[in-house]
Parts: C-alpha cells; sequence; structure tokens
C-alpha cells in the first residue's frame, strides 16, 4: 500500500469533490430525503479526509480513525432522528417537499 | 512497479465509482435510484478507507452506512414518496447560483489544498490496526466513546417519541 504517485494531496481532492457534491444536493434538491442523502454524501467526504490524514501524517496514532468512528456513529443517529422528523412532516403535510414546508416562517 | 501501477488503477476506478455515484445520488429524478446509488457510493467510500488501510473503518462503514443508514433512508423513502409520480420538478429553482458556488468551491478546496505543504513522511501503514484501535477506545478514548453510547441511545428514544402515532 501507498505507492509512489498515490500520496495525500489525491485522497484530499476526491474527498474535496464529494464534499462539494453532496454540498450542491443540499442547495438544490427539493425531497428532505434527498437532502439528507447528500448530507450523507458530505459526511462520508469529511471521514476519507479524516483517515487520509491519519494514514499519512501520523499512522501510529489512529486519531484521525477514531474520529472518523465517532463521526460515523453520529451520523447514523442524525439520520434516525431526521427520518423521524421527515416522517412526522409528512404525515402532518402530505409533503415533504422542503421548499414547501415554511410554515416556521410566519 | 507494477504493483504501483496496479495501486494507482485502483484508486482511480474506486474514485471513479466515488463521484460518478455521487452525481448519480444528487441529480437521479427518481429517489430510489438516488438511495441505491447512495448505496454504491458508501460501498465505494468503504474502498478508499481499504487503500487507506483502515481496514475496520471499512467494516463498520460498510455494517453501519450500507447496513442501518442506507436501508433507513430507503424505508424513508417507500413510506414518504409517491414513486409513481417521478414527473415534478426535483429541484429549486437556484440550480445554477448554486452550480457557480459549488464549482468556485471546489476551486478554492483544490487550489489551498494542493498549495499547502503538508509534514508526510515516507511512514509505512501500520499493520495492527483493529487492535490498536480498541484498546485506544477502551483507554484513552473512553469517555467520547461512553457519551456517543449514551447519545444514541438518546437518538433512538427520541426517534421513536417524534415519529410515533399519537
Amino acid at each position: 500500500m501507498g505507492s509512489a504517485t498515490i500520496g495525500l494531496n489525491h485522497f484530499l481532492v476526491l474527498s474535496g469533490i464529494l464534499f462539494t457534491i453532496g454540498m450542491f444536493g443540499v442547495l438544490t434538491r427539493r425531497n428532505a430525503i434527498a437532502v439528507l442523502m447528500s448530507t450523507e454524501l458530505m459526511f462520508n467526504a469529511v471521514n476519507i479526509t479524516l483517515v487520509a490524514f491519519s494514514r499519512y501524517l501520523a499512522p501510529a496514532a489512529f486519531t484521525g480513525q477514531i474520529v472518523a468512528f465517532f463521526t460515523i456513529i453520529i451520523a447514523a443517529a442524525e439520520a434516525t432522528v431526521a427520518l423521524a422528523i421527515v416522517l412526522l412532516i409528512y404525515r402532518s403535510f402530505q409533503g415533504i417537499n422542503v421548499d414547501r414546508i415554511n410554515f416556521m416562517k410566519w | 512497479m507494477t504493483d504501483a501501477f496496479l495501486t494507482n488503477l485502483a484508486f482511480y476506478v474506486i474514485s471513479f465509482c466515488v463521484i460518478a455515484g455521487g452525481i448519480f445520488v444528487v441529480s437521479s429524478r427518481n429517489l430510489f435510484h438516488s438511495a441505491v446509488f447512495l448505496v454504491f457510493t458508501l460501498f465505494s467510500v468503504a474502498g478508499i478507507f481499504v487503500m487507506l488501510s483502515a481496514y475496520l473503518l471499512a467494516a463498520i462503514q460498510v455494517l453501519v452506512y450500507v447496513g442501518a443508514v442506507a436501508m433507513l433512508m430507503i424505508f424513508g423513502v417507500m413510506l414518504t414518496t409517491q414513486l409513481s409520480n417521478v414527473r415534478i420538478r426535483y429541484m429549486n429553482e437556484q440550480v445554477w447560483p448554486a452550480l457557480l458556488i459549488c464549482a468556485g468551491f471546489l476551486a478554492l478546496l483544490v487550489y489551498g489544498l494542493t498549495d499547502t505543504p503538508f509534514a508526510t513522511g515516507n511512514v509505512a501503514a501500520p499493520v495492527e490496526g483493529a487492535k490498536a484501535i480498541g484498546t485506544l477506545l477502551m483507554t484513552k478514548y473512553v469517555l467520547p466513546f461512553e457519551m456517543v453510547s449514551v447519545l444514541l441511545l438518546a437518538a433512538l428514544v427520541g426517534a421513536i417519541v417524534i415519529a410515533k402515532k399519537d
């Protein structure tokens, strides 16, 4: 593992591209579940960054891998609660398009 | 020589899978297709973790993300969306500004990343990953570990309380 040509920058750029794709999804999708999926993409991009830094800067300390481990757990908790909220909104409003859910605006 | 070539090839193939899967997730008109491509992308990210020799994390990624989070998403899609009605507008009216902002953000990010000199030594990958991580979680990081377990319990109870019919 770890050849001469694939280095830290490759993984960081890949993570940046994935994060940007997720950000585009969050900004543009109308369906709330699609927005949640895009946030999962952003979580994964951050995890790639953490593990890449852990692998290339301090491989014996495992700090980045442990933080990524906690990120995965917290993302799972977030997905659970967010989907429960989406179900509740669907039951109350018969739709989950986020540009229609503006009842807290006034 | 061929080993390095195979590593490069594996990296580019897996990266292509990650990026293409991500693009399909955000651009697919059918929400169920989005969920399936999300599973594909999460598997590819597990492959990236294997390339970074984080084998335990790759296993956790497959178990937690593919097994739990993506299945939860598919349940959410099934419960809330009429998949037959896929002809509606699925993006809001801010697609072009969002595209512009995202392209600028990515350019800034790549510029910053490639311009920064990181102190990457030629360090070998550690072998005993799972054992060391388990030991660290039970000794040095035991307080955040316990807090995260309490958080998971709270999220479980909270999700049931929020979503139950009353």
